[in-house]
């Protein structure tokens, strides 16, 4: 449900750090549960700057509307535009093909002010 | 040919759920226009024509419009056929009078811009109207204008602003509003340029007095309060909340949604309120439409009538001179004149309003008068009680206390035994009973707002409660099927998801 | 005549020993108990209003008043101006009678509100397809609250925030515009065409927005504004008069990004000015930008096809503050008699009103051209064909449709008040925007009799004549 290898906020998004500086951004699977069936993912732009812990777009579900934080600060390098077709992707697969955007990072310290698996589902009780 | 012929007559055509242009036969019409009386002048650019192929519309005969049109409102509930206990929302009785006057050709066919002396029967209707709603609610400044609640509310807004703002306080910017409000409230006060500071609700529905003091600061322009507030309760601390307003420099604003409980009970001006609006489409029986049309008068205290929205009808005595009475024998002592207040915030539509549901409301009013209108607010109290004392040992209630014309359950028990609230809106559909409102107000779990109106007879309310009673055992016995309820109605419940993911939003021919 | 048994009032079912029976169920003594919250000082404050009016007093009364108005249905009327007297069908009449429309609510549970939901959805249909456009919305309060949330619309998907609206459109349009921007962060200015079509377009131009027909009754160059205000990176925002579609082209094919009208032509009685409907349609890719309700097909658990409000996190009851739109109760049944008004018209009908509305409109202009003392007002005076924007493809300056400008020999308050001594509503006096000008407006409801029992009222008016 929440794997290892991912860093997590308290705002319910994760990162997961790949190749050098580059992370993948999706959220978690307590977020896609809470929100419900997701009907509609605003993404960022490519080349857009975004900063750790700031609004960076939008996810609705049938009935409701909630901001998305990014975990880290840096460039847009990709977005998951399969989402524009197929929002469900964030609920089948939170941490695979439902990932949101890649961001190339500004500072990798920042990623030491996220948690871990075990310390993110403590907050989660 | 047999295929989906079905033998049953109430609902055969019911799933043939084909739009119009599937139903369109090329050549056939609905309609014979006349040929044209005058000799035929020359067309423009062909440029600027369209072509005759372009136009899609549907192409029925005379009875098919109607069988298809007829066919669609039996897919609906309504008024006229079920009880729709819809907290907030006030679906009462809408008396035929009403409509029967609205389409009398004096008033459906008198164009918004013929001159005042042309339509001084309409003018003394709303000008009748801007009294009687002066009366009900002791602000005698009344403004016709707005044509729903959402823009009585933004119109009050600008209004409160634009009154700061003469005051020399534009910096006044913040809107206060209790956790419990209707979405409109901050949606209209995010439009009047306004930063939204939410009140809390204490533990007995009533506003967090302290909070309040806490946040109405320099800044506050308008408290905005409805009263009776969402949870079907009248504030006991209105007066100090309004002093408290006040004193800090703004304003009270009163979202009048509720004003079907007031009616000879209360009036808002004597409470301190400065602005309020009425929605014509719930307190004064007005039809809701399937969603409008609707009216929004605003009413504000005599200091603040300048501010008013364009137009507001004014009375003068017939020594004013009349262009009309050079040519009619017949002079009128009275003239009524559509005027623009002095410090008006402007037009915030068209013409003058919605007339056709303002004529409807004055019909109504002058039907109840002024003891009838009480006895709307008494009756309204009397039956949202008389249900709140039924169903209590079966509901949890929001809070438990006397209610005024609506009563808010929660769901909470029933959610914990497998069922949320939901569900058993759904599930009063098979019953024939609308949905209440639910999951509002936003601070009450598993909420279920039931009005039950003063229009709806003791039996209805007794089956009501036979009902609720019923669902709650189904709870028990078949928790599933109250879960994937309605079984009964044209559809059952629809993929909302899908529906948002890739919206089909109109028609369009078929594809190969 | 009422005896102490009885109900309070036809419309109240509560007999007083039901009200005695129901207190005593609640737990109460009596009625005061219920109201006890309300400050003692100010409670049970008596309403100065006269007692109830049974239905036949309160129906001669409401009779009475109606029969003051001057009824425009019952006599030759020449006003428009953004109100239409077109022939509406008995079928709309007809389905206006049910109930089950009439008095139902919001559909926000679609099982129970199908009727509402697919019928709403043909009038998206139906006016997405006379406007050419993609998509349109169930509807908004009137034509000028559309065009004002069109203007803003634009504002939020261009990011930009100057809303440039055409001088030549009506000041009603203006002016609720403003009272919707008012505290929005975007200013509302006004552009003449020659800055437009010149390319003097500012470079933070959300849009430029134009009304054509527009205020004086003239095509506007639609194509020319719409690639002006694309080469500028704004928006193109048109409000039009869905009539004048049946015979003019759509906003759709000239790649118009919002359109929006007045719904009332389309079957809706004048009721001195309201309730109308809005009109409002974009882009596809603008949807989660619109204000105001939207239906969408969906289908049901068993696979059926079915109908729900859709796109509704766009909505005050969801996104309050952030909302697009603070609508809620909005037009539903106005749509609905646009809808059932489409669907008896057809092609064919909505051609037929149109056609006939311009040539009637051009007999009445012709024989007022011919009136010693009157003249048709033209912007190219002498008209000029050859020139102008002709030569672009574009439409002649004085292209119209159904409403024209017309320079009086006097004052056109004058010319009214004449014209209702002898029972005809004249046009709309509109000397603060062109000297001595009257607005006239013909449609398919205006006999050739009625257009000549004008001309010869006009023709005694001024050139020393009497009326």
């Amino acid at each position: 449900m929440y794997p290892d290898d991912l860093k997590y906020s308290s705002e319910h998004e994760w990162a997961r750090v790949g190749n050098g500086d580059v992370v993948e951004v999706g959220i978690t699977n307590f977020a896609q549960d809470t929100l419900g069936d997701v009907v509609f993912v605003e993404l960022p732009e490519i080349g857009s700057k975004v900063d750790q812990f700031d609004k960076f777009g939008e996810i609705e579900s049938v009935k409701a509307v909630s901001d998305l934080f990014s975990p880290v600060s840096g460039t847009v390098t990709a977005v998951n535009e399969e989402l524009e077709q197929s929002p469900e992707l964030v609920n089948s697969d939170p941490y695979g093909d439902g990932w949101i955007m890649e961001v190339q990072l500004d500072d990798p310290s920042e990623l030491d002010e996220l948690m871990d698996s075990e310390t993110y589902q403590g907050t989660l009780e | 040919m047999s295929e989906g012929v079905v033998p049953n007559a109430s609902v055969a055509d019911m799933h043939d759920r084909r739009l119009l242009m599937d139903r369109s036969v090329s050549g056939r019409r609905a309609i014979e226009m006349p040929a044209a009386d005058v000799p035929l002048a020359e067309m423009p650019n062909d440029d600027l024509l369209r072509d005759a192929d372009d136009l899609q519309l549907p192409e029925m005969s005379q009875l098919d419009v109607i069988r298809y049109f007829t066919l669609l409102s039996r897919l609906n509930f309504s008024i006229d056929t079920n009880f729709y206990p819809l907290g907030s929302c006030t679906m009462k009785y809408n008396p035929k009078l009403n409509d029967q006057v609205a389409s009398l050709g004096g008033f459906a066919n008198i164009h918004p811009l013929q001159t005042d002396d042309s339509v001084q029967g309409a003018l003394e209707v709303m000008f009748e109207l801007q009294e009687w709603l002066g009366e009900a609610t002791a602000l005698p400044g009344v403004g016709l204008a707005p044509l729903a609640g959402a823009q009585g509310e933004y119109a009050g807004l600008l209004i409160a602003r634009a009154a700061l703002e003469m005051r020399g306080e534009s910096h006044r910017k913040v809107a206060l509003i209790p956790d419990s409000a209707h979405g409109t409230n901050p949606a209209s006060a995010a439009m009047a340029g306004m930063d939204v500071v939410t009140i809390k609700t204490d533990e007995f529905g009533n506003v967090d007095v302290e909070d309040l003091r806490a946040k109405a600061d320099e800044n506050a322009c308008v408290f905005m309060l409805t009263i009776p507030s969402t949870l079907g309760l009248f504030e006991p601390n209105i007066i100090e909340i309004n002093n408290i307003i006040h004193d800090a420099g703004g304003l009270v604003y009163a979202d009048g949604a509720n004003l079907n409980a007031l009616l000879g009970l209360v009036k808002l001006g004597d409470l301190g309120v400065d602005i309020c609006h009425s929605n014509l489409h719930k307190t004064f029986s007005t039809p809701h439409g399937g969603g409008g049309p609707g009216a929004g008068p605003v009413m504000v205290t005599e200091e603040l009538a300048s501010f008013l929205p364009e137009p507001v009808v004014v009375k003068s005595d017939g020594d004013v001179p009349s262009p009309a009475r050079r040519e009619r024998a017949r002079v009128r002592a009275q003239q009524y004149h559509l005027t623009r207040p002095d410090n008006s915030i402007g037009k915030i539509n068209g013409f003058h309003g919605s007339f056709s549901i303002l004529v409807r409301a004055y019909t109504y009013m002058q039907s109840l008068g002024g003891d009838g209108l009480r006895a709307v607010s008494e009756n309204a109290l009397i039956n949202a009680n008389y249900i709140q004392a039924r169903l209590r040992d079966r509901f949890d209630l929001a809070v438990d206390r006397l209610c005024m014309h609506e009563t808010v359950l929660s769901g909470k028990r029933q959610a914990d035994r497998g069922v949320p609230a939901l569900s058993i809106a759904k599930r009063l559909l098979d019953y024939g009973i609308h949905a209440p409102t639910m999951y509002f107000p936003l601070i009450v779990p598993e909420a279920l707002m039931v009005e039950p109106t003063e229009t709806e007879s003791k039996e209805t309310l007794d089956r009501f409660v036979a009902v609720m009673q019923a669902i709650d055992d189904e709870i028990d016995s078949d928790p599933d099927s109250v879960n994937h309820a309605p079984h009964t109605l044209p559809n059952t419940r629809l993929d909302e998801a899908t529906a948002a993911r890739r919206p089909v939003l109109r028609w369009q021919a078929e594809t190969d | 005549m009422t005896s102490n048994a009885d109900s309070p009032h036809p419309f109240i079912p509560n007999t007083p020993s039901e009200r005695a029976q129901m207190l005593a169920t609640i737990g109460v003594d009596d009625f005061d108990a219920l109201i006890t919250d309300i400050p003692e000082q100010h409670r049970n404050s008596s309403l100065q209003l006269p007692n109830a009016a049974s239905e036949l007093e309160v129906a001669t009364r409401m009779q009475a008043l109606a029969a003051l108005n001057q009824d425009a249905g019952t006599r030759p009327s020449f006003l428009g101006a953004g109100a239409y007297r077109h022939f509406i069908p008995s079928t709309v009449g007809a389905i206006l009678q049910r109930g089950e429309f009439v008095t139902s609510y919001t559909p926000y549970q679609p099982e129970a509100a199908q009727g509402v939901l697919q019928s709403g959805f043909e009038f998206q249909s139906a006016v997405a397809q006379i406007f050419g456009m993609e998509v349109a919305n169930a509807g908004m309060y009137d034509g000028p609250t559309a065009f004002a949330e069109a203007g803003l619309m634009a504002a939020r998907v261009s990011r930009r925030n100057r809303i440039l609206i055409l001088d030549t459109a009506d000041k009603r349009l203006f002016e609720v515009a403003e009272a919707y921007a008012r505290y929005q962060q975007v200013e509302i200015e006004a552009i003449s065409r020659e800055s437009v079509l010149n390319g003097d377009v500012p470079d933070d131009a959300a849009c430029i927005a134009f009304q054509s027909p527009n205020f004086l009754g003239r095509i506007e160059d639609v194509q020319a504004l719409t690639d002006a205000a694309h080469a500028a990176g704004a928006l193109s925002v048109m409000h039009t008069y869905p009539t004048a579609l049946g015979m003019f082209k759509s906003p759709g094919e000239f790649d118009v990004d919002i359109a929006t009208g007045e719904g009332q032509p389309l079957g809706v009685p004048l009721t001195f000015g309201g309730a109308y409907v809005g009109l409002f349609t974009a882009k596809q890719r603008f949807i989660r930008q619109l204000p105001g309700r939207i239906i969408g097909r969906t289908s049901d658990t068993l696979g059926r096809t079915g109908y729900t409000l859709t796109l509704q996190t766009r909505e005050q009851h969801i996104r309050r503050e952030r909302a697009t739109s603070n609508i809620c109760t909005s037009t539903q049944l106005i749509g609905l008699m646009v809808a059932v008004y489409c669907a008896t018209m057809g092609p064919s009908g909505l051609r037929k009103v149109a056609e006939l509305s311009y040539h009637k409109a051009h007999y009445l202009a012709n024989a007022i051209d011919a009136l010693p003392g009157w003249n048709v007002i033209r912007e190219s005076d002498p008209p000029s064909p050859s020139q102008g924007q002709i030569q672009r493809g574009g439409p002649s300056p004085d292209t119209f449709f159904n409403e024209f400008a017309v320079e009086c020999p006097i004052a056109p308050s004058d010319v009214n008040r004449l014209l209702a001594g002898r029972g005809i509503i004249g046009g709309l006096d509109v000397s603060d925007v062109v000297p001595y000008g009257i607005l006239l407006c013909v449609t398919e409801m205006n006999s050739r009799q009625d257009i000549d029992r004008l001309v010869d009222a006009l023709s005694g008016i001024g050139n020393g004549g009497v009326a």
